[in-house]
């Protein structure tokens, strides 16, 4: 599992485009992560060595943002949104709807790889709450009914 | 005569409402018929309950049409462009049409958003664009000072420090480099304001920053954004690369001595990282913590040089305080505060999205007449403003006027501009518990009150919603609000009790209801409701269908009943039910 997706040659491409110094390490490890869709451990190794810092600090530094991942992520990431305007909207039930539709909580990927759930705060469309973003497209308005055929239709473009 | 043109708005809300299908349908027609009508993509015009929006401009003037489907634009172009009248049913503003929505607000910040083409630096000067630049070049850094204190302009990140003063302290710090920062974090989870403003209008913040750069004494300067809004960065970055072209950022600024460069630096999700000290960490590469001031970031800022932050919204007003004058500014605001302030509406409201009104504005003029009153009519009970830190009022403080002093009187604050309007289907309980979830969660866990404090409040409000509180544990709540606004190290935990006390205080019989009877009012806390079918039922099955813990039976055509051990009170049944037979108890 350990090496899977990960090519040292590559990252090092990567890692070549920012200055070896502290104030780069959050911006590698969003690029490391639109790369791989997560950290690998030896991802963050290697980082590590190209800015002279420790593991620990990478480590420190990764898992104190929501942003970063650890774990691969499904095909499509379903982001449902739980700012304000949303919650007071249903978003409790959007969220429990695709859980029980697709099998797993929040933060989670399903097995079969398809989608990864995830929690977000306010994507901005509060007026068309309650919202959800798939892949970065959002989709507003929503109650159980539409939630359920938004999802299938991502399944169904497989 | 203007040439015809359509905007069409392409902000997130409008993409997400479905403006690519509108525009798609607006193209194709067009093509058929062969017109070759300018079509501009704009950011958001801030009727966001109007999404999709199309606007056709010519030399009659300017129509606004709303909630369009792909169906509507073909009438648009068949009806309107090539018809010339316009298409009526879908029409909500017109020279003969006016639209109270908008004649009730007053757009400095907004004036462009919707607009200009976000994209098209050309549309942004030919607005008045950089001409706030030019004149402070030409007045000087002392008179820009100067003219920012007489503007009264405050800091529209929260906290509501006078923008004029921190920038004389940036100015007073003595050192061989500066920095500039905009703040582009946005964390309250139910506003968007600022990704409004950098959706359309991205070249107003950018000369804002160039001149609070020019005013200070600045060479570098970042933005930090958010990460969740990708198209607000793609949009800054090109920005920043037309101004270089143009010359009004880079050496020399339009041949003067000023020198100022802009960075984007995304953040990764966290919301503590709005605090400046915290955002300063993160910029430098570290976990987002915030640390003890002084010193202030005037003094002692990123990478240890004096640092003056800005919200986005701030950043925004200062083109035009220079291009106007202060005198123009003042004239709306209130003695202490110049200005407007831009509120993200939404909740139980019937027109939601992003207005703009004069500080002063009463509540009620906004939720009511901008926002034309609650969703079905039904009764209005709570404005939440400020988000995590902010509070709940009550129907009697409707009246009050939005300005940063009265608002924290009444225990909210004015905050960075989310205003979400709740109904007697919200539960208070519930709203708090929300908010003090959010903040418990996002407590960076550095300072113990606010680590700690947090959590035991959020225990004692989970006891409430599960209707297992007790009247000593509101005593407990309130000590432990006490403390952790005295003691947390940073604004997050110094505010973070004030969505629980607001409600405390507005709201104490619904606490009651949990605590003494064990009722949710607004039947919100499902381990407080029960469900029920009533002899309504028909017995067409469709509940049992979308109960998702097979807690309903029953024979078709005939009543079901709810195995009430089995039932987790989702609400499902009663949401599909035809007949509306499913009561809540
Ligand atoms: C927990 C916390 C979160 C904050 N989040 C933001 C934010 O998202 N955007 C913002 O402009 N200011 C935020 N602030 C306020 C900033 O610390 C700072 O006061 C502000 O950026 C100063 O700009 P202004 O004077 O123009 O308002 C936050 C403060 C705290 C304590
Ligand atoms: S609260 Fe969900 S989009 Fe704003």
């Amino acid at each position: 599992m350990e090496d899977e997706n990960f090519n040292e040659d590559s990252l090092n491409e990567l890692l070549n485009d920012y200055p070896p110094e502290k104030s780069s390490l959050i911006p590698i490890l969003q690029a490391s992560q639109d790369k791989y869709g997560y950290l690998p451990r030896p991802v963050m190794k290697t980082i590590a060595k190209y800015l002279s810092i420790p593991v620990s600090t990478v480590h420190g530094v990764s898992t104190f943002y929501a942003q970063f991942r650890f774990e691969p992520i499904g095909k499509h990431v379903v982001k449902v949104c739980h700012g304000t305007a949303c919650h007071v909207k249903g978003a409790d039930k959007i969220n429990e709807t695709i859980e029980s539709k697709i099998g797993v909580k929040s933060g989670e990927t399903t097995e079969d790889g398809l989608f990864t759930l995830e929690r977000v705060a306010c994507i901005g469309c509060c007026s068309l709450a309650p919202v959800i973003m798939v892949d970065g497209t959002a989709h507003g308005n929503l109650d159980r009914k539409k939630v359920k055929k938004v999802i299938q239709s991502y399944r169904e473009g497989e | 005569m203007p040439e015809t043109k359509i905007l069409i708005g392409y902000a997130s809300c409008g993409i997400a409402a479905g403006a690519s299908d509108v525009e798609r349908a607006l193209r194709s027609t067009m093509d058929e018929h062969g017109i070759d009508t300018i079509i501009r993509r704009v950011g958001c015009v801030g009727m966001c309950h109007n999404e999709p929006i199309v606007e056709l401009i010519d030399e009659k003037g300017h129509y606004t049409y709303g909630d369009l489907e792909a169906k509507d634009a073909v009438k648009i172009v068949t009806e309107h462009l090539l018809g010339g009248t316009p298409y009526e049913d879908k029409l909500i503003i017109s020279p003969e049409k006016q639209y109270d929505y908008f004649t009730k607000q007053k757009k400095i910040v907004l004036r462009n958003s919707g607009v200009i083409d976000p994209e098209d630096i050309e549309d942004y000067i030919a607005s008045g664009g950089y001409e706030g630049l030019k004149k402070a070049l030409e007045v000087g850094s002392d008179d820009v000072v100067e003219e920012i204190k007489k503007s009264k302009l405050r800091g529209r990140g929260g906290a509501g420090f006078p923008t004029g003063l921190k920038w004389q302290f940036a100015r007073d710090a003595k050192a061989d480099s500066k920095y500039v920062i905009c703040n582009a974090d946005e964390g309250d989870p139910g506003a968007f304001m600022d990704r409004s403003v950098l959706e359309g209008d991205p070249h107003a913040v950018l000369e804002g920053m160039i001149i609070c750069a020019f005013a200070v004494g600045a060479d570098k300067g970042y933005i930090y954004c958010r990460a969740e809004y990708p198209l607000a960065i793609r949009r800054l970055e090109i920005g920043i690369r037309q101004a270089e072209e143009k010359g009004f950022l880079g050496d020399n600024i339009l041949g003067s001595e000023h020198s100022f460069r802009i960075i984007i630096k995304e953040g990764a999700g966290a919301f503590v990282c709005g605090e400046e000290t915290a955002l300063m960490h993160s910029i430098e590469g570290g976990r987002g913590m915030p640390r003890p001031r002084p010193p202030f970031p005037a003094q002692k800022g990123l990478f240890g040089k004096p640092t003056n932050i800005n919200n986005v919204e701030t950043l925004a007003n200062i083109p035009y305080i220079l291009r106007e004058g202060a005198e123009k500014y003042t004239e709306c605001g209130t003695e202490r505060s110049g200005g407007t302030k831009v509120f993200a509406l939404a909740g139980k409201v019937k027109r939601g999205g992003l207005v703009e009104v004069p500080i002063g504005t009463p509540l009620k003029d906004i939720i009511y007449g901008i926002g034309d009153g609650i969703e079905g009519d039904r009764e209005f009970k709570a404005v939440q403003l400020g988000g995590p830190s902010g509070g709940c009022l009550p129907a009697e403080y409707l009246d009050t006027p939005v300005d940063y002093e009265t608002l924290t009187k009444a225990g909210a604050i004015m905050g960075s501009g989310g205003m979400i309007v709740m109904d007697e289907m919200d539960c208070m309980v519930n709203v708090a518990h929300y908010f003090l979830d959010f903040t418990q969660k996002e407590s960076c866990g550095k300072c113990t009150f606010c680590r700690v404090g947090t959590k035991r409040m959020l225990e004692i409000l989970e006891r409430f919603t599960h209707g297992n509180g007790t009247l000593d544990d509101i005593t407990t709540l309130e000590t432990l609000a006490s403390h952790i606004k005295a003691y947390s190290l940073c604004g997050l935990g110094q505010t973070a009790p004030n969505p629980v006390l607001t409600t405390l205080r507005y709201f104490q019989d619904e606490y009651l209801a949990h605590i003494d009877e064990g009722r949710c009012p607004a039947k919100v806390c499902r381990d407080l409701i029960t469900f029920t079918i009533t002899d309504t039922c028909v017995g067409c099955g469709l509940c049992m269908y979308e109960c998702s813990v097979d807690a309903i039976s029953g024979e078709k055509r005939s009543k079901h009943v709810i195995d009430q051990d089995e039932c987790i009170s989702c609400g499902a049944c009663g949401e599909v039910c035809p007949v509306s037979a499913v009561e809540v108890l």
